[in-house]
């Protein structure tokens, strides 16, 4: 059943477009992430979906309703914001009870869910306290709990750890993955320039770049299946390796020819008119490992080791203006900079990329 | 009759004046958004919508009304009756009464003190301000210090006046002196104390005061001749008039200064302070000045607080001395503020009437314009010349109003 | 900086003598008020009141007691012993027993006289007189003291200007008249200004930019101008001279002022707060009252003490708005304007009224201090 559908939605300030039409159908129980680097417009289409923020084109449609003009409180959705935007005058009770109070529920009814909330967020002692008596993370759960009182059709999270440190964020994003668990049947959309985040947490994520959606899919499906040169790039650390290279043969696989002498036979269909166009080879820092036999990807010269004991950092020194080029290798490897060495990958990890960044995957 | 307990007229008032404006605001709300908008039915998206956009202006109403009755309309109607003659039934008469005011020696005694008055007190009390703001900064009575010198802003001019008055008070000169500057004053018998205090003090005071003067004029008049300087038109009179008004302001330093020096000084003689010409415009101005250098202090120093420490740490690495950390680091930094408070206790210096109404009420040369215009308006019932000294007042405060409002939209930016 | 090394103490005490100094200097007029307002009428005519803070040294008086029926036997002489005091004791500086020489003998010391005649007078003002027969006659030995005398104050005055006084002496009735302009006129514009002040800070309307600016621009204008075109008005419409004339024209006088600070201080609250609020269902009255109002306190406390303090201190809205030919509603301040002129001399009325109307603001400033600063700091215009 679809929980949420965007259909051609867009959004601009005047003469500047922030969104172009964008269209999702999202299932009821999913739990969805936009990621994407800050100014992608990532929080801008969340809080279109809140109705924050006027819809300037398209539709928005909350359980088959057109909701483009319903203001917030009647959408069914409840937020949770990234500085938590507890009411500082009103008690953690208070706090959770509000949206109920405002909407006349029954005094045993709020206090039956507030109740019930605080129980699962583990805040009963806390209900009498005012939000400046809380820890960090005692007032992101407040937050949540105030959601979840009003038992919404959507969550939709704002970047709701990025005020937590480092610590607190990993414990607080285990208990938001549990939550979920604990509430199959409600939808949350989640905003995070935190890839960590998303790839954890998400059941699908949508990749915003720019204003458009790049890619849309699992989180799996977007490490191993990239659409494009960004979602490889922006998804997995240290990033996607793009290589130049140039098709020497094309079909069911696809062989290519780097300047430095490397080679890859990819088993990635291409097409006949293909043959002889410049691509990008891709392949992931930790799918390279080195070689000593002539059938290579890449031979270069390391520039810096980075020793982290678990993994060893190679940077290569770019060559003729490439981006630079980067290994993670297990363990601990004592290579001398300076030295030039050669890597391959297995042929199935390595990605396609057209002139233009598009995966030939997708075409 | 209600109207004849004031205690419980003013309750009333409250009651009806709070609860009328809380039921204004709540019932005009629900009548939007139930009657004329409901946010229900087919067109709810649309109403919720039309209705956002009218609710402003129900809560800016009770304010905007106010605002355009008792201040914009004022401004304009001011303007109007100041062009016609009350005694000729408001019959236009164009500048007749600003030829008749001009006419007046007393208007030019009140634009005179109004420029002392204007250059005087917010230069000390800025200067004093900013002294005891930098003084109490790090000492840890300050707080106290602070809040003593701030006592004076909650004290009505009225007050003032006589608390000063009682401090130039003057008696025959066979009893005590009760006021504490005459008995200060017969302590001194032209020894070498009273030269020090009377005369070299005051030199010096006026010889720095020249300096900065001439110093700041120049940096204004540099502006002419200089190349490459933004050479805007209406750059040019302002800088003529700044330069006009030091030139003033420095012939007048000079010329007390030879006074301090020729003069007799009548030592042993009490003194009635409030009715020696021109002096007596000063012992008006300590009143002014007492009040303000609180308010000055606890902007200047919420300002210099403000200074990034490490601007200062930095400075006491390379060396400087606790008068050039003072002068060349932290002065620069707040030179906002200082304009900030040097405006908004010029604004309160234009207006300033009780203290002269209730100290001289402008006998002895020490007319100011708010009371001169007080003067025509209600004594003189000449409500053209009035009015006239009025836009006078307003003609005066519109740079800083423009200043204000351009800085205002800039911020918004 | 106390913490820097190398720093010169010297420095340190120069600021800490110049700051008591600057404090001293800017007490003393409100001191000499305040004190003056404790004393009587000769003593404000005979001395300043700086000289009533210490002790005075003043001369007197005593006679012993009549020899004729105190007198004892004491061998072939007389002695009559008693105190000088008869209730409050006065501190002894010295004394002597000729109005020629008044200060010849400390205390404890015996006074020679003619043919064995003696004074002996202690501190406390005990005195032993011994002499013969004759010498111990007639009236009692004069003793003459100089002593110091502790300050003496009185709170007659206030009894005078709060309740016994007649006519202009007294200022309860305009106490209570001043009361009655300033509560209203503080409370009325707080609950108007608040309102504008959300619209301006947080609801989006076309104009709004425009709207500031002009507030901003208001925010100077004299209110001078505003006088003779609104007396008129108030003539015109039927409210005449009175309460509800320097009500309104309060309000509309301070209005600028909060509106600017309120909007100011709303606009800084967190966006977060005020959308989670819409999320959670409020509309825009009760973001406002729930949301918006609690939150603006230390705000709301600002300008309330502004207002308080002007519609308080105010002379000219009063004079022209309020008191008509009756003077049945004059405030405080004009009531001293008024005497002062008409008791110019009379510095026990004048400093005790003064201090009356000046107690109210000062209590409220020392109360209040905190909000005080915070508003003058967010009122100036940056």
């Amino acid at each position: 059943m679809t929980s949420l559908s965007l259909k051609d939605v867009c959004k601009s300030y005047g003469e500047v477009e922030v969104l172009r039409d964008i269209n999702l159908e999202i299932e009821q129980g999913e739990l969805i992430v936009f990621v994407g680097p800050s100014g992608c417009g990532k929080s801008t289409l969340l809080r279109m979906i809140a109705g924050l923020e006027k819809i300037t084109g398209g539709t928005l449609e909350i359980d088959d309703v057109v909701v483009n003009d319903v203001p917030p409180a009647q959408r069914g959705i409840a937020m949770v914001f990234q500085s938590y935007a507890l009411y500082p005058h009103m008690t953690v009770y208070d706090n959770m009870a509000f949206a109920l109070k405002l909407a006349h529920k029954s005094k045993e009814e709020i206090d039956k869910a507030v109740k019930s909330a605080a129980e699962t967020l583990q805040l009963t002692q806390y209900l009498d306290r005012l939000p400046k008596a809380l820890s960090g993370g005692q007032r992101q759960r407040v937050a949540i709990g105030r959601s979840i009182v009003r038992d919404p059709k959507v969550f939709l999270f704002d970047e709701p750890l990025s005020n937590l440190d480092a610590a607190l964020r990993v414990a607080t994003r285990i208990e938001i993955a549990q939550l979920k668990e604990s509430m199959p049947e409600s939808t949350m959309i989640y905003v995070t320039h935190d890839q960590v985040e998303a790839m954890t947490l998400a059941t699908r994520i949508v990749v915003l770049h720019g204003g458009d959606v790049e890619q849309f899919g699992a989180p799996l499906e977007l490490y191993e299946r990239p659409a494009n040169t960004f979602v490889a790039q922006f998804i997995g650390s240290p990033a996607m390796n793009l290589i130049e290279a140039t098709v020497t043969a094309t079909g069911a696989t696809t062989s290519v020819q780097m300047g430095d002498g490397g080679h890859a036979d990819v088993p990635i269909a291409s097409l006949d008119s293909d043959q002889g166009t410049t691509v990008k080879l891709g392949v992931r820092p930790e799918d390279l490992t080195v070689t000593e036999g002539d059938d290579y990807l890449i031979s270069a010269e390391v520039e810096m080791v980075e020793a982290l004991g678990e993994t060893t950092v190679l940077y290569f020194k770019s060559r003729n203006g490439e981006s630079s080029l980067i290994a993670k290798l297990p363990g601990i490897h004592l290579i001398a900079k300076g030295t030039t060495i050669r890597l391959t990958a297995v042929p199935e990890k390595l990605h396609l990329f057209n002139s233009e960044g598009k995966s030939f995957l997708y075409r | 009759m209600l109207s004849d307990n004031p205690a419980l007229l003013g309750l009333t008032t409250i009651v009806v004046g709070v609860g009328a404006c809380l039921g204004y605001f709540f019932l005009s709300n629900l009548f939007l958004d139930k009657v004329l908008f409901p946010a229900s039915g087919p067109n709810a998206g649309r109403n919720i919508n039309r209705a956002n956009m009218i609710r402003p202006w129900l809560f800016l109403f009770p304010a905007l009304f106010a605002l355009l009755l008792y201040l914009a309309y004022p401004v304009f109607e001011t303007l109007r009756l100041s062009l016609t003659d009350r005694d000729q039934g408001g019959a236009f008469v164009g500048l007749a009464n600003y030829q008749q005011m001009m006419a007046e020696p007393k208007f030019w005694e009140a634009v005179r003190n109004n420029m002392l008055w204007l250059i005087v007190v917010p230069a000390v009390s800025t200067a004093f301000g900013l002294l005891v703001a930098q003084l109490t900064d790090r000492i840890k009575w300050g707080n106290l210090a602070k809040s003593l010198i701030f006592m004076p802003m909650a004290i009505s001019f009225v007050g003032a006046s006589v608390i000063f008055k009682l401090i130039y008070d003057t008696r025959p000169e066979d009893q005590n002196q009760i006021g504490i500057l005459n008995a200060v004053w017969l302590k001194l018998d032209g020894g070498i104390g009273s030269v020090l205090m009377l005369q070299i003090l005051p030199s010096i005071l006026l010889i720095g005061f020249v300096v900065i003067v001439a110093s700041v004029a120049w940096s204004f008049v540099r502006g002419i001749i200089a190349k490459g300087e933004d050479k805007s038109a209406w750059l040019l009179p302002l800088r003529l008039l700044v330069a006009g008004g030091a030139l003033w302001l420095i012939w007048v330093s000079i010329s007390s200064l030879v006074g301090i020096w020729i003069g007799e000084i009548p030592y042993g003689e009490a003194q009635t302070w409030l009715t020696l010409p021109l002096w007596n415009n000063f012992f008006l101005m300590v009143v002014l000045i007492w009040i303000q250098t609180g308010f000055a202090m606890v902007i200047l120093s919420a300002a210099l607080r403000g200074i990034p420490e490490e601007t200062i740490e930095a400075a006491i690495i390379d060396g400087a001395n606790p008068f050039q950390i003072f002068f060349k680091i932290k002065v620069p930094q707040i030179m906002g503020t200082i304009v900030v408070v040097w405006t908004t206790i010029t604004l309160t210096v234009l207006k300033v009437f009780d203290i002269v109404f209730a100290m001289t009420n402008g006998q002895w040369e020490t007319q100011v314009l708010a009371n001169y215009m007080y003067d025509k308006l209600f004594r003189a019932n000449d409500w053209g010349v009035g009015s006239a000294s009025a836009i006078i007042i307003m003609l005066l405060v519109t740079p800083i109003l423009v200043w204000n409002v351009y800085n205002a939209r800039k911020e918004m930016k | 900086m106390a913490t820097i090394a190398g720093k010169k103490s010297g420095l340190v005490w120069a600021v800490h003598i110049s700051v008591a100094l600057l404090v001293l200097l800017w007490l003393f007029p409100t001191i000499g008020l305040f004190v003056s307002s404790f004393r009587t009428a000769d003593q404000i005519s005979s001395s300043g009141w700086w000289a009533a803070l210490f002790p005075a040294e003043q001369n007197e008086v005593y006679r012993a007691a009549d020899p004729d029926d105190n007198r004892v036997a004491d061998g072939d002489m007389f002695v009559v012993e008693g105190n000088i005091f008869d209730g409050t004791p006065r501190d002894i500086r010295s004394w002597g027993v000729s109005s020629r020489d008044v200060s010849a003998y400390q205390p404890g010391e015996t006074a020679e006289m003619k043919d064995g005649e003696s004074v002996t007078l202690q501190a406390d003002g005990s005195y032993v007189w011994r002499g013969n027969d004759k010498q111990l006659s007639g009236r009692g030995q004069r003793i003459f003291i100089t002593a110091t005398v502790p300050p003496e104050f009185t709170l007659e005055n206030y009894t005078t200007i709060l309740f016994s006084g007649t006519g202009q002496d007294n200022m309860a009735k305009a106490f209570f008249n001043t009361l009655t302009v300033t509560i209203p006129a503080t409370i009325i514009p707080i609950v108007v200004a608040a309102f504008a002040a959300y619209a301006l800070a947080w609801m989006e309307f076309p104009g709004r930019a425009i709207l500031i600016a002009a507030v901003v621009g208001l925010l100077v204008v004299p209110l001078q101008l505003a006088l003779i075109p609104l007396l008129r008005l108030h003539l015109g419409i039927g409210i005449g001279k009175g309460y509800l004339g320097v009500w309104l024209a309060h309000t509309a006088f301070g209005m600028p002022l909060a509106v600017y600070l309120l909007r100011n201080y709303m606009v800084g609250l967190p966006r977060d707060i005020i959308e989670n609020a819409k999320v959670d269902g409020a509309t825009d009255f009760q973001i406002f009252t729930r949301i918006i109002i609690p939150l603006s306190f230390p705000a709301l406390a600002s300008f309330a003490i502004f207002q308080f303090l002007w519609t308080w201190n105010d002379l000219l809205v009063a004079k022209v708005f309020l008191i008509d030919a009756t003077g049945s509603t004059t405030v405080m301040t004009n009531q001293i304007v008024e005497l002062l002129g008409t008791r110019g001399g009379n510095w026990e009325i004048l400093a005790t009224a003064a201090f009356v109307s000046i107690a109210v603001p000062l209590a409220v400033f020392f109360a209040m201090q905190r909000y005080l600063v915070r508003g003058l700091l967010a009122g100036s215009v940056k």
